[in-house]
């Protein structure tokens, strides 16, 4: 059927040819109108968006780049500033993926510290002969990622001492930590050459109390504080990206400070 | 610029509200999760951190654009105290004409420059609040950690503030928002005042 708009009588031909620089430009405009309405509807449906695949996809790309950006800003050679031993939170602040009345201790005596990966000496360590190797006190803050802080007194191994001493391959990208509480958790070869990340054993200058990851937790002054496993069972050193508890759930895996 | 910059603020001020409702500084203060970005921490986070790459890189591309061309000095200086007064008193007679929307009244000036030196803020407290260790000497600059965090959240308040006087504004002024969209106004004086 004839649409009832059209006109009777068909517009003569020089009158579009005049006007065609026109209809083109009005073509234009609804174009971006029309890609503007589409952009404010992402906006409307962001829910949706954001739980899509491929947004999170992008967003755990940039997550993964910006590891690399903070690898280059790392300064291994950099000290997080130290406290008087005045400030120090006792005890300290608890928190994990459950509550403290939650916590399984584990019994020190029976306890070892199991070794995997690219190690040469692979022989498990107990507390006495940890105990025996130099020592390093720390007395740090403590940045949760969720935004609170507290100055926190750390002593126990060095870890690079640790992993000298064991003859771990020091040229390996990542080191990783198993725990009793089924809390996985790794970080980059340089932080764990920094001085100031310890295999810790004490709090306070007393040994470590049972919520805080008795008897060996890792201490790192340049990590956020989720990046600090408690309750160490073994450590691996390996070239195989090891992840981390919350890192698989979105995370970022650096979180250096 | 504009409309990057105005989508990337929606998402680093509601990503920003996931993040700060994780640990709040004001006790009475949480944001409900229908103005959150982000379904929990994580995404916040990850939005965050993303976003403000986007942020940054279109902030120093328009400052540098505006330094370059003189364009944000013709458009924002001089601020007289005189005209001030006087863009009050027309506002309050309801006399404040905007007939031209390529020169701003002082109290447009002010609010141009306060929500961009906030912005610039807001990247600055942010890259001390992300790396508190290597950059420890900016940290030190906003009183350390928790310092740096609340100039970080009232940064976000200053930001907000403008923005809803800014969308109501110009939402009285409807030719302000053609002018926005279409890339800017087309007008004589525009021709006239340049020369």
């Amino acid at each position: 059927m004839k649409s009832l708009f059209r006109p009777l009588r068909a517009p003569d031909r020089d009158v579009l040819d005049e006007h065609r620089r026109m209809i083109r430009a009005a073509e234009r405009r609804s174009l971006i109108r029309g890609g503007l309405s589409l952009g404010a509807l992402t906006l409307l449906t962001g829910c949706d968006v954001s739980d899509s695949g491929a947004v999170n996809k992008a967003l755990l790309a940039i997550s993964s780049f910006n590891d690399r950006v903070q690898a280059l800003l790392f300064d291994p050679n950099r000290l997080a500033p130290e406290y008087p031993a005045s400030m120090v939170l006792k005890p300290p602040r608890f928190n994990a993926y459950y509550e403290i009345e939650n916590v399984k201790p584990l019994n020190g005596g029976s306890w070892r510290l199991e070794l995997a990966g690219l190690i040469d000496n692979k022989q498990p360590w107990t507390r006495r002969q940890l105990a025996a190797l130099p020592q390093r006190e720390m007395i740090i803050r403590h940045i949760c990622v969720e935004g609170w802080d507290y100055i926190g007194q750390w002593s126990g191994v060095p870890l690079r001492t640790f992993l000298e001493r064991v003859g771990a391959d020091l040229t390996a990208k990542y080191v990783g930590f198993k725990t009793a509480d089924d809390y996985p958790s790794s970080i980059d070869m340089a932080t764990a050459l920094h001085p100031q990340t310890l295999l810790a054993t004490t709090y306070a200058g007393e040994t470590l109390p049972d919520p805080f990851g008795y008897p060996l937790r890792l201490r790192t002054s340049t990590k956020l504080g989720f990046k600090n496993p408690k309750w160490i069972t073994a450590i691996e050193v390996t070239n195989t990206y090891p992840s981390g508890y919350w890192e698989s759930r979105g995370f970022n895996w650096q979180s250096s400070l | 610029m504009h409309w990057i910059n105005a989508a990337t603020m929606i998402v680093m001020i509601g990503s920003g509200w996931g993040i700060y409702d994780d640990s709040v500084i004001f006790h009475f203060l949480h944001f409900s999760d229908t103005f959150r970005i982000g379904s929990w921490a994580a995404k916040s986070l990850l939005w965050h951190f993303a976003g403000m790459w986007v942020l940054a890189l279109n902030g120093i591309a328009y400052l540098t654009f505006g330094i370059v061309t003189g364009r944000l000095r013709e458009r924002m200086l001089p601020i007289r105290v005189a005209d001030v007064i006087h863009t009050i008193r027309d506002t309050l007679h309801f006399k404040l004409t905007h007939d031209d929307l390529t020169t701003y009244n002082a109290v447009q000036k002010i609010l141009y420059l306060v929500v961009i030196l906030a912005g610039i803020s807001q990247v600055v407290t942010g890259l001390a609040i992300w790396k508190p260790i290597q950059l420890s000497w900016l940290l030190a600059l906003f009183g350390g950690f928790q310092g740096a965090r609340l100039i970080h959240f009232l940064g976000m308040t200053v930001i907000v503030g403008f923005v809803i006087v800014h969308v109501a504004l110009s939402l009285l002024v409807p030719s302000t928002l053609w002018a926005m969209l279409s890339g800017g106004p087309r007008l004589g004086s525009r021709q006239a005042g340049r020369h």
